[in-house]
C-alpha cells in the first residue's frame, strides 16, 4: 500500500464514494446532490426518514448520478460501522465524508436541559468523530480521501442562547485541523464550512426578530441557500482542492467578517 | 497455522503497509527507527493486520509493540498460539 504512489491527476484511480451524514434533507441533501453531479457515487445517510432519504436519491438518479440510501445512526457506533460496511458493498470502498448531521436546540445556558447538551454533543462531535474513524481505513487504503465537516459560523461569532451548539461546531473546527494535521500526508485532506443563516429545517424556529437580526449583521443581506453551501463543500471534496487542508471556511454572506 | 506460518504472513503485511523490502522485515527491526515507519504508519500497519486475521488489538497493546518480533508475538497471542 505504502508503495502506491498518489494519484497525480486526479481522484481517477480511486473509487469516488461519498458518505453524507444526514444526507436526506437541508443542507446535507444539497451536498449529496452536488457531489453527484461532480461525479461522486453518494451514500445517502439518515437516521429516521428513509422516504426524505429515498426522495433524495431519486433527485440524484434523475439527474443521472448513482448512489444508495443507508441508514446512518451517527450516535451509535455499532450503525456507523455497519453503514459504512454496507456502503462499500454496494457503492464500493469509502474515499469521502461529509459530516453533515447535526443537532441544534438554542437556550440560555442557565436553563439548558443537560440531556439536550449530551445530545448536541454527541451528535455533533462525536457522530464526526465516529464516522471519521471508520471512513478513514478506506481512504488510508486507497492514499486518498475527503472530509468536509459541517460546521457553523457560530464557531467564529457566537449567539448567546447557543453555548451548547457553539461548543460543539468550534469543536469540530478543533477537530477537523488536528485530523488535518494527522493525515495530510496520506494524500487525505479535511477541511471545514462554516454555513451562516441558510434557510433549513433546523433555522425555521427562529423567529422573525432573530432573523432580523441575523439578516442585519450579514452583508449580503440575505439568507444563504443550500446550494451555496453545498457548492463549497463540492469543491473541497474535488482534487482541485488538493492543497486546501485544515481549512475552516465561512459560509455566511460576511456574517463573521 | 504454526508460529512459523505467522511470522511470514506478518512480515509479509508489514513490508506491503510499510513499504519496504520484505528482507527488510527481520524479528530485531524497529518500526521507528530501522523501518522509518511514523505513528500513522503503524496505525495503519496493525489495522491490516487486524483484518488479515479478524483479531482486535487494542491501542494500549500496540504501546509495547516496537519491533517486528513484537508484532509477531501479539498477532500468535491473540490467534492463541
Amino acid at each position: 500500500m505504502g508503495s502506491q504512489p498518489h494519484p497525480v491527476d486526479g481522484a481517477d484511480a480511486v473509487t469516488k464514494v461519498a458518505v453524507v451524514t444526514g444526507g436526506s434533507r437541508g443542507i446535507g441533501r444539497a451536498c449529496a446532490e452536488a457531489l453527484a453531479a461532480g461525479g461522486w457515487e453518494v451514500a445517502i445517510g439518515y437516521r429516521s426518514s428513509d422516504t426524505d432519504a429515498k426522495e433524495a436519491l431519486d433527485a440524484i438518479v434523475r439527474a443521472g448520478g448513482t448512489g444508495a440510501i443507508v441508514r446512518l445512526d451517527t450516535l451509535d457506533e455499532a450503525s456507523a460501522k455497519d453503514a459504512f460496511d454496507e456502503v462499500t458493498r454496494t457503492l464500493g470502498p469509502v474515499t469521502g465524508l461529509v459530516n453533515n448531521a447535526g443537532y441544534s436546540q438554542d437556550g440560555l445556558m442557565l436553563k439548558y436541559p443537560m440531556d439536550a447538551f449530551d445530545r448536541t454533543m454527541d451528535t455533533n462531535v462525536r457522530g464526526a468523530f465516529l464516522c471519521g474513524r471508520v471512513a478513514l481505513r478506506s481512504m488510508l487504503r486507497a492514499r486518498w480521501g475527503r472530509i468536509v465537516n459541517v460546521s457553523s459560523a457560530v464557531a467564529l461569532r457566537a449567539n448567546a442562547g447557543q453555548t451548547a451548539y457553539a461548543a460543539s461546531k468550534t469543536a469540530l473546527v478543533g477537530l477537523t485541523k488536528s485530523l488535518a494535521r494527522e493525515v495530510g500526508s496520506k494524500g487525505i485532506t479535511v477541511n471545514a464550512v462554516c454555513p451562516g443563516l441558510v434557510d433549513t429545517d433546523m433555522t425555521s424556529h427562529l423567529t422573525d426578530d432573530a432573523r432580523a437580526i441575523y439578516l442585519e449583521q450579514t452583508p449580503i443581506g440575505r439568507t444563504g441557500s443550500l446550494q451555496e453551501v453545498a457548492n463549497v463543500v463540492r469543491f473541497l471534496m474535488s482534487e482541485e482542492a488538493s492543497y486546501v487542508n485544515g481549512a475552516v471556511i465561512p459560509v455566511d454572506g460576511g456574517l463573521t467578517a | 497455522m504454526d508460529r512459523a506460518e505467522i511470522e511470514v504472513r506478518v512480515r509479509k503485511v508489514l513490508a506491503e503497509q510499510l513499504a519496504v523490502d520484505e528482507g527488510q522485515v527481520v524479528p530485531d527491526a524497529r518500526f521507528a527507527e530501522d523501518l522509518n515507519a511514523d505513528s500513522l504508519d503503524l496505525v495503519e500497519a496493525v489495522l491490516a493486520l487486524e483484518e488479515e486475521w479478524n483479531i482486535d488489538i487494542p491501542e494500549d497493546e500496540m504501546e509495547g509493540v516496537k519491533t517486528v518480533g513484537q508484532a509477531v508475538a501479539l498477532v500468535a497471542q491473540k490467534l492463541g498460539i
